[in-house]
């Protein structure tokens, strides 16, 4: 058993806490927003000037001019602010982001993150991604925790061109959540029907099992058939 | 009487000369200077600089500016979309130089071209390829690299309303890169959705002063453009 996208989602946004500010990249840190316990107050953060967006626009009622940083038609949330591009970088830049939840390639044991050039890319593009990596306090990385091929994403050094040294500090996958510390990577959680030694054949660096880890608390409706799961 | 308007985008980009650097406004479409594009690339110059954050869509605007072979080198941070045709085509076949840089250090680069400073000192990129070779130093513990300011011969941006004076006011997510853009440029030009009388808008609405803009011309947006506009009202 593991989880879907849409699980790892949810796992995240339970751990964001009331009050927080918080950028969304693409992919899955883009379905975090819908799974905002209700009555927790998030404000969340677009790069081309926006704080406090709310969700996609209806069809229909899109405004051509508000659209979010992956260029779709958002709204707003009453207590919005709009403001221009050296505003919004040093929200990030500046250390005021909290949280900024990413995608990822690889992960390396002390939280090197790589995740902006693909293998076999043609046009290179970086985006907010670097300014994210090293300016927010707390980078989150949502992942599948194997490649297409099943190899493990998490890995004793990365081999692609890094985004930022040493700045991932939490990672979720279908399968764990994963805190990276100096002391190496600590396994808080695991995917329900999984265990520790499953996690850790999927891993390559050590992980040190802290006291009390346990099952990840998802609803059973994101969890996936062993059957869709890459074969270890 | 002051007048910076002008009657049409031809005029703004009349002054456009081969191998010149442009500041080009907006993120996605808001704040994007659709008309003027279209007019620089009837205007012909060649060998441009553009700075913008994409590499722009398609065969119009700036990837139609591209196809045209008017573009020499792109200064962006993010041109990988996958519906940059036009750019894509030239940059794998050799015939346009691509700089790659962090967004918040670009939108940090022009401001600083803006304020007068001569660059900075950013964390952002020091230990991956795009810090190599950067002059870098220790600063409260954290290696940072030195980031020069950018300098451009023209801006070009859209607002949503300007008056004969320069004055700019944007709506929306249309601020984006614009303002810093219009401080860091020699001749700057702004389209706006509507000229409005002096005093039209308030002062606490200006978000850039008419100081840092040269011209402003008025422009109507494209039916499909305005539909999507008025119904999101």
């Amino acid at each position: 058993m593991s989880l879907t996208r849409e699980g790892i989602a949810y796992r995240v946004a339970q751990e964001l806490p009331e009050g927080s500010y918080v950028n969304l990249g693409i992919g899955i840190p883009t379905l975090v927003s819908g799974f905002i316990p209700p009555g927790r107050e998030i404000f969340f953060h677009s790069e081309n000037g926006i704080l406090g967006m709310g969700p996609l626009a209806e069809p229909g009622h899109e405004d051509a001019d508000l659209i979010n940083a992956g260029k779709q038609y958002v709204t707003l949330l009453p207590g919005a602010s709009l403001f221009d591009h050296p505003t919004s970088f040093s929200m990030i830049r500046g250390g005021h982001i909290d949280y900024a939840v990413l995608g990822a390639l690889e992960v390396s044991a002390s939280g090197d993150l790589a995740n902006w050039r693909t293998p076999g890319e043609k046009v290179p593009g970086v985006g907010g991604a670097m300014d994210l990596a090293f300016g927010v306090r707390n980078v989150i990385v949502t992942m599948t925790h194997l490649t297409n091929k099943g190899k493990p994403k998490i890995l004793n050094r990365c081999t692609l061109p890094l985004t930022a040294p040493r700045c991932v500090k939490y990672i979720f996958t279908d399968m764990a959540m994963i805190e990276v510390t100096s002391q190496g990577l600590l396994l808080r959680e695991f995917a329900p029907g999984l265990d520790p030694p499953i996690v850790q054949s999927h891993t390559e660096p050590p992980l040190h099992i802290v006291s009390g880890c346990r099952e990840m608390d998802v609803p059973a409706k994101f969890h996936r058939a062993p059957a869709a799961q890459a074969t270890r | 009487m002051v007048d910076k308007t002008l009657k049409t985008c031809e005029e703004a980009v009349a002054g456009v000369f081969d191998g010149a650097t442009i500041l080009l406004g907006g993120f996605g479409d808001p704040g994007l200077p659709g008309q003027i594009l279209e007019a620089l690339r009837l205007q012909g110059a060649r060998d441009l600089t553009i700075v913008h954050n994409g590499a722009g869509g398609g065969t119009h605007a700036l990837g139609g500016l591209i196809h045209d072979g008017k573009v020499r080198k792109l200064i962006a941070s993010f041109p990988a979309n996958p519906g940059n045709q036009s750019f894509q085509e030239k940059y794998l076949k050799g015939e346009v130089e691509l700089e790659i840089v962090p967004q918040g250090t670009l939108a940090e680069r022009i401001r600083a071209a803006g304020a007068g400073l001569g660059g900075f000192f950013t964390p952002t990129g020091a230990g991956t390829e795009l810090g190599a070779g950067k002059e870098s130093r220790m600063i409260n513990g954290r290696e940072m690299i030195f980031e020069h300011a950018l300098h451009a011969d023209f801006a070009f941006v859209r607002a949503y309303r300007g008056d004969r004076l320069g004055n700019l006011n944007y709506r929306m997510a249309m601020r984006n890169f614009n303002v810093p853009m219009c401080t860091a440029a020699k001749f700057v030009v702004a389209e706006v959705d509507e000229l409005v009388p002096v005093g039209g808008i308030d002062p606490e609405d200006v978000h850039t002063p008419g100081i840092f803009v040269d011209h402003v011309v008025e422009v109507v947006r494209h039916p499909e453009y305005l539909k999507i506009t008025t119904e999101g009202r």
